[in-house]
């Protein structure tokens, strides 16, 4: 069937933007998240909202399955391929269509990178707030798909707080435009985060800000990570909203020392960046708090960014941490909870205990301020057994943070990744709430199916005229 | 293939935006790390099928990936392994092996490729049949620059005033047959910061253009090697990217033949702008009222790392300003033989820089590597404007170390 839908499409696409040949179609087969992996069954390179529309019609027409993906940089597997569907990706369509500094819009195709706005509007004056790590290269399609943070989101928000409007391939093939001005529902943002499930975003209208005045950025060394800890509640409980709060741990920072030679202060148990911004007459004065703070909590060094290039020296560390424990571990798992502030030091502790228990490494890099941690799962997938100790430590981490209130993605998604964890954080109702949320954008369960919900719920279950068979009847036959 | 070295790489897709490919096509396949999926898939046991191959060769192995990634892959080893077994495996087309014939058996060669400058210029003029019988002759007439002046160098250049350092010079094949002033400007330069220059005559090619295609560079590097040493120099000083790249990388290249891997290991081979930043200025530097921009060569901003050091000795010019050229990381699209084999892409990102360079509004494009001076000018005359003048970093400093204008 897949073959005859791949001569169909080549009829809506032109030729070389459908991929059929099967050791190309491999080099698709995982996202960022290598640790799930499937071979889709055809790849379409669309070039417009009309391309992609009419793919999402031919899926409907052979009911057959379809996932949208952007530079494929996800760590929850939201991009996980269907072998037996279609795989819609819009890293060619790369155009900012619009900028509109009166009013502080840019309107995007989902494929640009989240950098390149900022590039684009960076010398006017201007940037896009929302900055993930990967942030080069993500695509913002795929940012409004996960509705995605970065480091700065303590202060300004996700990509929900960013995105003023949106045209989107419903997954019956429609295009449609939402926006923030819409009377009723709150479609818009229902759309952000929904990992894909409820359609395509193919043109984006994104909010630019304002560069601010002054942007003061400092890194502190403490011997401990309790200390930095306690130095991160005491500048949130003086009233001070810093745009970042980032902390890393020795492993942490042994990793991004091997890899960009970030050059953090020797022997530190952990490191604090703050970055404060705006006018130049608070920075000042937060500075002051924020550094007499640290050094209160313990922090034997504290080194203040004179210029733009030190700053980026400061940044590059954290920023590459992911991928520089590449160079300390064989394979690693990287986590994503959230936990309120104030249980961070008893989370961390609990961690410590696994590590011993599980004897599996784990390196901390999280966004402190908003309590958002990304543990880092070491492990060697040559060992035997090891695969596996990390992964129950991976979820036990999870377990940890909703035990104290938390959740179990801050930023990266649900995806397939994380399905199986959902019951432990929601009760049914409220899972099959949101899967009537679903069915009602998406009731053939044709976009990215098997992502979120651990078990698909069906949609015939809705009082509706159904088409086709009956998913149970299907199965029979 | 090394299957550790594919174990390096977490997936993470940062080398991506940096990657000359994905940037015209945005195809997993053709991104550093798409390729090293198919690398993956190739040691894992699928044949190296045509598609296959035809991504690897579509890599220019400009190493913008290598500087982008943040786990250390080392994507420069990897694409030189498979490029040896694509040639290995691989069948190609008659056509493509004629040309690819072609040009190994002439452009290592500096005498061979002197006595071929006359018909290749000659067939400028018949650009358009040549384009029609294989694209790459086409792109062969294009490249190609008005003829030179053969300038013989002397085997040995005295340092003016004080001596500093002993140093030889690589020649190159296409930097010394196709821009002699370079090698001339080179010689002098060091000579007034007070080096000895010795130019080796039986030194031949270094190998770049062999090895950066999958072909066996040894007998090349050895050849290089023995001469240096007989000409017995502290440290050899090379003006071509590609060239130095190359020869830094000897030691590993021979590091199966003890001999030949201690001497290689003991070859000291260092970029032009980084052996006058680390030797430092002495020279008298004169006045060049000038507005530059300054290319990034692929082979000595990602392959050496050398990006601070031509920058500085620009900026030790008086009245001379530096402007940077908008996505200086991506490739112009020579990269070795890449125009002559994938004329094509080499284009698109070929006019695509000289926009850029366009942009920037310089009197003048400075460009360490013969192959990028080639590939941006030929976009320039595409374009149907009159192209910058285009010099080498050592042409400048020459210029403003006599007091001269600078002749491009």
């Amino acid at each position: 069937m897949i073959a005859t839908l791949a001569q169909r499409l080549k009829a809506v696409l032109p030729d070389q933007a459908v991929i059929t040949d099967p050791v190309r179609l491999r080099t698709y087969e995982c996202d960022g998240l290598t640790y799930h992996r499937a071979t889709p069954g055809v790849v379409v390179l669309p070039e417009s909202a009309e391309e992609i529309a009419a793919v999402v019609r031919l899926c409907q027409e052979f009911q057959v399955p379809f996932v949208a993906r952007g530079s494929g940089t996800g760590l929850s597997g939201g991009a996980l391929p269907r072998s037996d569907g279609v795989l819609i990706v819009t890293s060619r369509m790369r155009r900012i269509l619009d900028i509109d500094l009166p009013n502080r819009r840019a309107v995007v195709e989902p494929g640009v990178t989240n950098l390149a706005i900022t590039e684009a509007v960076r010398d006017a004056g201007y940037y896009y707030a929302p900055d993930p790590s990967s942030q080069q290269i993500c695509s913002i399609g795929g940012n409004v798909a996960e509705n995605s943070g970065g480091a700065h989101c303590l202060k300004y928000g996700f990509t929900v707080n960013h995105v003023l409007a949106l045209e989107l391939v419903t997954p019956d093939g429609d295009i449609v435009e939402l926006t923030e001005l819409d009377d009723g529902y709150d479609l818009l943002g229902a759309f952000i985060g929904s990992e894909g499930t409820l359609g395509i975003a193919t043109k984006i209208t994104v909010r630019l800000s304002r560069a601010p005045e002054t942007v003061t950025t400092l890194l502190a060394a403490f011997a401990t990570i309790e200390g930095g800890g306690t130095a991160v509640s005491s500048i949130i409980g003086a009233g001070i909203v810093p745009a970042a709060i980032e902390m890393m741990d020795a492993l942490a920072i042994e990793a991004a020392e091997a890899a960009v030679r970030c050059e953090y202060p020797a022997g530190a148990g952990a490191v604090l960046i703050v970055e404060l911004d705006g006018p130049t007459a608070e920075v000042a004065r937060q500075f002051a708090a924020v550094e007499r703070i640290c050094r209160e909590a313990g922090s034997f060094e504290i080194r203040v960014a004179a210029s733009a290039e030190e700053r980026a020296a400061i940044w590059r560390g954290r920023k590459s941490a992911f991928a520089a424990v590449g160079r300390i571990s064989p394979a690693y798992i990287v986590q994503d909870g959230v936990v309120p502030r104030t249980a961070l030091p008893e989370v961390l502790a609990g961690i410590d205990r696994l590590q011993e228990e599980f004897g599996i490494r784990v390196a901390n890099v999280f966004h402190a301020g908003d309590g958002n941690l990304h543990p880092l799962v070491l492990f060697d997938d040559a060992e035997p057994g090891q695969g596996e100790r990390a992964e129950t430590v991976s979820g036990r981490i999870l377990d940890l943070c909703i035990e104290h209130g938390g959740s179990i993605t801050g930023e990266h998604g649900v995806g397939v990744d994380k399905s199986r964890y959902m019951p432990r954080m929601f009760t049914d109702d409220d899972l099959a709430t949101m899967q009537l949320v679903r069915c009602a954008f998406d009731p053939g369960y044709l976009s990215n199916p098997g992502k979120i919900f651990p078990t698909p719920r069906l949609c015939g279950e809705v009082p509706r005229v159904r088409k086709g068979p009956h998913p149970h009847e299907a199965e029979l036959f | 293939m090394d299957a550790e070295l594919i174990k390096d790489c977490v997936h993470c897709g940062f080398c991506l935006p940096t990657c000359p490919t994905y940037v015209l096509w945005g195809e997993e396949m053709d991104s550093p790390r798409g390729r090293i999926h198919l690398m993956d898939q190739h040691v894992q046991g699928t044949p190296l099928t045509p598609e296959m191959a035809g991504h690897f060769d579509a890599c220019l192995g400009c190493m913008a990936c290598v500087t982008a990634c943040p786990s250390g892959v080392r994507y420069d080893r990897l694409i030189e392994l498979t490029r040896a077994e694509v040639e290995r495996e691989h069948v190609r087309q008659p056509q493509e092996r004629a040309i690819r014939g072609i040009v190994f058996a002439l452009f290592p060669y500096p005498r061979r490729l002197r006595l071929l400058k006359l018909p290749i210029r000659l067939g400028s003029r018949m650009k358009t049949f040549l384009t029609r019988v294989h694209p790459s002759l086409g792109a062969m007439a294009e490249l190609t620059p008005p003829p030179a002046r053969r300038v013989r160098l002397p085997r040995r250049v005295a340092a003016r005033g004080p001596h500093r350092a002993t140093v030889g010079l690589l020649t190159g094949c296409v930097q010394g047959e196709f821009f002699p002033g370079v090698n001339t400007a080179t010689a002098r330069v060091l000579a007034m910061e007070g080096c000895d220059v010795v130019i080796p005559k039986d030194q031949g090619c270094c190998g770049a253009l062999s090895l950066h295609s999958g072909y066996d560079g040894r007998k090349f590097a050895k050849r290089v090697i023995a001469a240096f040493e007989r000409a017995g120099v502290d440290t050899v000083v090379v003006n071509a990217a590609g060239c130095g790249a190359a020869m830094k990388e000897y030691a590993e290249l021979l590091a199966d033949e003890p001999e030949w891997a201690a001497r290689a290991a003991a070859f000291k081979v260092r970029d032009l702008a980084e052996f006058l930043v680390e030797l430092g200025p002495v020279a008298k530097r004169h006045p060049l009222e000038l507005t530059v921009a300054y290319h990034d060569a692929c082979h000595l901003a990602h392959a050496q790392g050398v990006r601070a050091q031509p920058r500085e000795l620009l900026r030790g010019i008086p009245g001379l300003s530096i402007r940077e050229v908008a996505e200086s990381s991506i490739c112009c699209g020579s990269a070795g033989t890449y125009n002559l084999f994938q004329p094509e892409p080499a284009r698109e990102l070929g006019d695509r820089k000289a926009a850029r360079v366009r942009d920037t509004g310089a009197d003048l494009l400075v460009s360490a590597n013969p192959g990028c001076t080639l590939q941006i000018t030929a976009a320039m005359r595409r374009a149907g404007e009159q192209p910058i003048p285009v010099a080498h970093t050592a042409q400048v400093l020459d210029a403003s170390l006599l007091g001269r204008r600078v002749v491009a």
